[in-house]
């Protein structure tokens, strides 16, 4: 039986889209893991980049996260923190996976972040200050909207890693798209795999996709700036 | 000794020669992945400067294989070469494109016209001008991009371990198997260490390969 075949007969079983090992319910894991996981890194990331950005402070911390969040591989992350979770009594699955995510997800956040208040035109703040503009009115009228291209930049980064990444949490117990993939390796099933594989490129791909739209709708007076991809700085 | 400790360090005394091993096979696997990738991206980078049309589509194919989440290449890849290094290749390679085609192509586009200018009124033909002017010039970028890639190879790799492919990443691999977390440690920790080397070792080749100027990014 070919690959393909063995694709779409695993995917038109119907007994496949029942239960907590059907393709629903791991899709909806996954989505809720990456989401929950984006929010939080955004909550802890976003504000203090956008503030020291603001006061011109902290480019060697900028920089040091990028060549860390890239020295680090993703899956030692996640390995390192199954152990820990598993000691402190957090169990495996969700917890351990969802910490490395968040871990992961602040890295290219921060930095964009960093960078896109941090290099708005001067001119453009001194105007803002000129107008009478007070502090939190120059960093949220005018640094933060200017430099949103590149913050959400940063965030789709970080999601897209935060979905691949949510992938290898299969190998500490997490029941995403990822499960599909690491039985199907285990129980040589080419269609279980080869369904992982497609739903969790497809996911990114549709998230990269819509970020890009999302872009270019809140931001229509500029074209979106490709986002530094672990690049740049 | 005590059992509870996330790194056993007995363990690691009895296992130098399978760390060993694995310390080859991870940069044998980083190295050829890399090589690859570049050498296959200046073909494309210069298909992109001579034919401009191409670049969008190029850069946009590179941009999908970015997208894709490791492991799920890797495990389309399976399917049709098999648990072989050549399917931990084929992954990696193509997760340096993106990186390594656009910083060639920006790098080579902000030579300054000036500069191409003089060569040509030197009488360089086109492609001993790309050789002796452009790539020189755009050394710094290419360095940049060489170090992004190999930074993040070495952190595949471990991925690769899935696929019983990996240097360090059969440590990780092995040790989630037995819920030992000393293999764990070890494979991840030396992943970064080899990383945080290579780049460094990057930058001062850097520096030597362009004396006329300082290493930038």
């Amino acid at each position: 039986m070919s690959a393909t075949t063995e694709l779409v007969s695993y995917v038109t079983t119907s007994s496949h889209w029942t239960g907590e090992r059907g393709i629903p319910w791991r899709t909806f894991e996954h989505l809720r893991l990456s989401a929950s996981a984006v929010a939080v890194g955004i909550v802890i990331a976003l504000p203090p980049a956008v503030w020291l950005g603001h006061v011109r402070r902290g480019g060697l911390l900028a920089q040091s996260l990028v060549n860390i969040g890239r020295a680090v591989p993703s899956l030692a992350v996640v390995a390192i923190l199954f152990p820990l979770s598993l000691r402190y009594g957090f169990g495996l699955g969700f917890w351990p996976t969802f910490v490395a995510l968040v871990l992961l997800a602040i890295p290219p956040m921060f930095t964009n972040a960093y960078v896109a208040v941090r290099t708005v035109e001067p001119a453009v703040v001194e105007a803002a200050r000129g107008m009478g503009m007070k502090r939190a009115q120059v960093i949220g009228r005018v640094q933060v909207p200017s430099g949103l291209p590149l913050i959400l930049g940063g965030v789709r980064v970080a999601t897209l890693q935060v979905i691949a990444t949510a992938t290898l949490g299969a190998f500490v117990g997490f029941n995403g798209l990822g499960s599909f993939i690491n039985e199907g390796f285990r129980q040589q099933d080419d269609g279980k795999l080869l369904t992982g594989a497609f739903l969790v490129a497809l996911l990114a791909l549709l998230v990269d996709i819509a970020f890009g739209r999302v872009v270019l709708r809140i931001t229509p007076w500029r074209a979106a700036p490709r986002a530094t991809k672990g690049s740049s700085l | 000794m005590n059992k509870d400790s996330l790194i056993w360090w007995d363990w690691v005394g009895r296992h130098t020669d399978a760390i060993r091993a694995a310390t080859v096979e991870h940069l044998r696997l980083t190295v050829i992945a890399v090589a690859v990738g570049l050498m296959l991206s200046l073909l494309l980078s210069v298909v992109a400067l001579r034919w401009r049309w191409t670049y969008t589509p190029i850069a946009g194919l590179a941009g999908v294989l970015y997208t894709i989440p490791s492991l799920a290449l890797f495990a389309v890849l399976v399917t049709i070469t098999g648990f072989t290094t050549l399917t931990a290749e084929i992954g990696l390679v193509s997760y340096t494109l993106l990186v390594f085609v656009r910083n060639i192509v920006e790098g080579i586009d902000s030579v300054p016209a000036a500069v191409r200018e003089a060569a040509d009124g030197m009488g360089l033909r086109p492609a001993h001008r790309f050789m002796t002017v452009d790539l020189p010039l755009a050394l710094p970028a290419i360095a940049a991009a060489l170090r992004i890639a190999t930074v993040t190879t070495v952190g595949l790799v471990t991925v690769t371990g899935l696929i019983g492919q990996g240097g360090y990443g059969s440590f990780i691999d092995s040790g989630l198997d037995r819920s030992f977390s000393t293999e764990v440690m070890v494979g991840g920790g030396l992943s970064v260490v080899m990383a945080v080397v290579l780049d460094v070792a990057l930058v001062g080749l850097e520096r030597v390969a362009s004396p006329w100027r300082q290493a930038t990014a």
